[in-house]
């Protein structure tokens, strides 16, 4: 890693969309023309100061950024080591990260004349901004879920139909993110004419990796701000969840060249990264392949057949990370850890107790390892961790692993 | 010159257009595929496309996922499907035969070793969806440098502008995907294929052949009639899906094979 920190890890990907080996432009020909011109407005639109100035607007004052850095108190006394700091995007409108990239790719759609945008939602979160971000501008919004995810995930289904969304179970597969993935992959080669594929994740062909961690980049770019402010210098670690990887690359991105900063990338490991395969574990237990647009590191076979990932948090039931993990992960610059099911949940229930936060499950994997390393360090090392969702969503997963009865309520009936 | 070449310039001499038949390596089960497959030349077919089962196919509708997915849990893999290649050139060394899937297996496999095989199992050409010429480098040189052949997609959003970029490249033929969508939607109209066809033979020597949407022996002659020939994929493992007998496939194989060859 010595060598290679001579050089900036600001500069991918390179014009083939090319993070290292990982990335790339694998699609059918009759996507092609279209993400050829999709990076052609983006770039447009990425040197073009209106273009941000709309962005900012709305970030402030419909999303509600910045979003705060929050010094957890009792949580850092509990775990007795690190000075640990929740940079919140859980407070953003719709109460996750998602949003801060569907308005930018929304506003890009407006800006190249689409009227329909579909999307594919794992958790439901990134459905819920997309729905969200479509009713405010007007425009018909389709979301493609895993059946299996609209069952486990259902306060967030009736949200997107509120929102005016039409939500599309999809049956294929496991019916989990990565078969919605396929069906608006599926849709958008057939609706080539209309439709804008908003992307959640820092995955998919290029442009989107990088168009999404540059969208999702003002989470880190706010938190070195106010690190600088409140402490007066750049953290000592920074960590986030991992499914397809965009709140962590949105956190890490800014940090990457400053390299005394630690980085560590969590991913689910379900129940436990083994053989079996229970996880959604990609870089800890997967190996490089190339699946939804680009290559980099996925969970499958010995014949290259795609294998589905297990985890308690359906926002990052996924068997692949977007491609620029896997090249900072291969040259060592970010750090790369599994949490099992059981250690989250742990998490979540501390987090609630000691914050008055109730974390998503998701970044209840990176507070998981954040309670593993922060007892060791000393007590002005500055961890800052993303929590990057609520976890309104999750309260009935979590009652169920906890053994409490909401069978009661309406929506406890209709959750999985 | 592959099986493929040579198989156009036999019809072209015969002043016949070629019927090409696609099947899911594997599907319902092994022993039945390779008697399904051992049977297409005699039903009239000209080339066969051979599917590789994928967990993920991204390009294909209902019906070739599900074909997919019972080949799958059957147990077929990249090489049995070579295998079956394999055992099928024992009785058959004319008839071309196309691999067509997605990306990952090969890539998994590694791209090198594939085509030793490949070739040796006596495979004429690749269709590799999830492989654009901006990603030619991975398979598509290599290959053509192994002796297959490569051929490429078209379609109807490959304007003018791109249209040479995706003919570079291009061996054996040019498959023009009928319609923006996937396998088994939408069907083909001959009256917009043909302006289509003739928008790509005017920039190359290579036959054009269409596909998706193509279902009947009255489709597969209108569309031929306006191209160089005419596949058939999802009617074909619609019928496999039912269940039906080998014999039976083969009977409906024989009167889209008529249907084409009669344009």
């Amino acid at each position: 890693m010595a060598n290679d920190l001579f050089n900036s890890f600001m500069t991918g990907p390179d014009e083939k969309g090319r993070f290292g080996d990982y990335g790339g432009r694998f699609v059918s020909e009759t996507l092609m023309p279209l993400i050829l011109e999709l990076e052609a407005e983006y770039e447009k639109a990425k040197t073009d100061a209106s273009f941000w100035e709309e962005m900012e607007y709305l970030w402030k004052h419909y999303v509600g950024r910045p979003s705060p850095m929050y010094h957890a108190e009792r949580l850092s006394e509990r775990l007795g080591g690190a000075k640990i700091y929740f940079k919140r995007d859980e407070l953003n409108h719709t109460g996750a990260h998602k949003i801060n990239n569907v308005l930018g790719q929304i506003i890009l759609a407006r800006r190249m004349g689409k009227t329909r945008i579909i999307a594919e939602t794992g958790a439901g979160q990134h459905g819920v901004a997309t729905a969200t971000v479509c009713a405010k501008f007007g425009l018909k919004c389709v979301v493609y879920m895993g059946a299996h995810d609209v069952r486990r995930q259902a306060p967030n289904v009736f949200r997107m139909r509120l929102l005016g969304a039409e939500v599309i179970p999809v049956t294929s597969g496991r019916g989990t993110l990565k078969d919605a993935m396929n069906d608006a992959l599926r849709d958008w080669v057939t609706n080539v004419r209309d439709t804008f594929y908003c992307i959640g994740t820092v995955a998919g062909p290029h442009p989107y990796p990088a168009m999404v961690r540059d969208f999702q980049s003002i989470i880190g770019k706010e938190a070195k701000e106010q690190l600088a402010e409140m402490e007066g210098r750049l953290p000592d670690t920074i960590i986030a969840a991992i499914g397809g990887g965009s709140n962590a690359m949105g956190l890490f991105f800014p940090f990457l060249d400053d390299k005394s900063v630690r980085i560590i990338g969590v991913e689910a490991g379900g129940k436990g990264v083994n053989e079996k395969m229970e996880h959604c574990a990609s870089l800890t237990g997967g190996r490089p392949g190339v699946l939804h647009g680009n290559r980099t590191y996925l969970l499958q076979d010995e014949d290259g057949q795609i294998l589905e990932g297990f985890s308690i948090s359906a926002g990052l039931d996924y068997p692949g990370i977007g491609p620029e993990h896997s090249w900072l992960h291969d040259t060592g610059r970010a750090e790369y850890v599994s949490i099992t099911d059981s250690e989250a949940l742990e998490a979540f229930q501390l987090c609630c107790e000691t914050e008055g936060i109730i974390p998503a499950l998701e970044p209840c994997h990176a507070l998981a390892h954040v309670m593993k390393i922060a007892p060791e360090l000393p007590a002005d090392h500055i961890i800052c961790m993303n929590m990057c969702g609520r976890g309104d969503k999750d309260i009935f997963t979590v009652a169920r692993y906890l053994g409490f009865d909401m069978s009661d309520t309406e929506i406890g009936r209709d959750a999985d | 010159m592959t099986r493929i070449d040579a198989k156009f310039e036999e019809l072209k001499a015969a002043g016949k257009k070629a019927f090409v038949a696609y099947v899911m390596a594997g599907d319902p089960d092994e022993a039945t595929s390779l008697e399904l497959i051992k049977g297409l030349p005699g039903a009239g077919v000209d080339i066969i496309e051979l599917g590789v089962p994928f967990t993920d196919p991204m390009a294909d509708g209902p019906t070739i996922q599900l074909a997919g997915q019972r080949a799958l849990e059957a147990g077929m893999t990249l090489q049995k499907t070579l295998d079956m290649a394999k055992a099928f050139r024992e009785t058959d060394d004319t008839t071309p035969i196309v691999l067509m899937g997605y990306y990952n297996p090969i890539y998994s496999r590694g791209v090198d070793k594939f085509l030793v095989d490949a070739k040796e199992a006596g495979i004429d050409g690749l269709i590799v969806v999830d492989l654009p010429p901006e990603e030619d480098e991975e398979l598509c040189l290599p290959a053509q440098a192994a002796g297959l052949n490569f051929i490429r997609l078209a379609t109807p959003t490959t304007d003018d502008k791109r249209l040479p970029k995706v003919l570079t490249n291009t061996s054996g033929f040019v498959y023009y995907v009928s319609i923006t969508g996937i396998t088994g939607a939408a069907a083909a109209q001959a009256t917009d294929v043909g302006p289509e066809v003739a928008r790509i033979k005017a920039k190359t020597d290579l036959p054009v052949i269409v596909g998706f949407g193509i279902r009947t022996p009255e489709a597969a002659r209108d569309i031929a009639a306006v191209a160089d020939g005419a596949v058939v994929g999802t009617a074909i493992v619609g019928q496999v899906a039912e269940g039906k007998p080998v014999a039976e496939i083969l009977e409906f194989v024989s009167g889209l094979a008529a249907g084409a060859h009669s344009a």
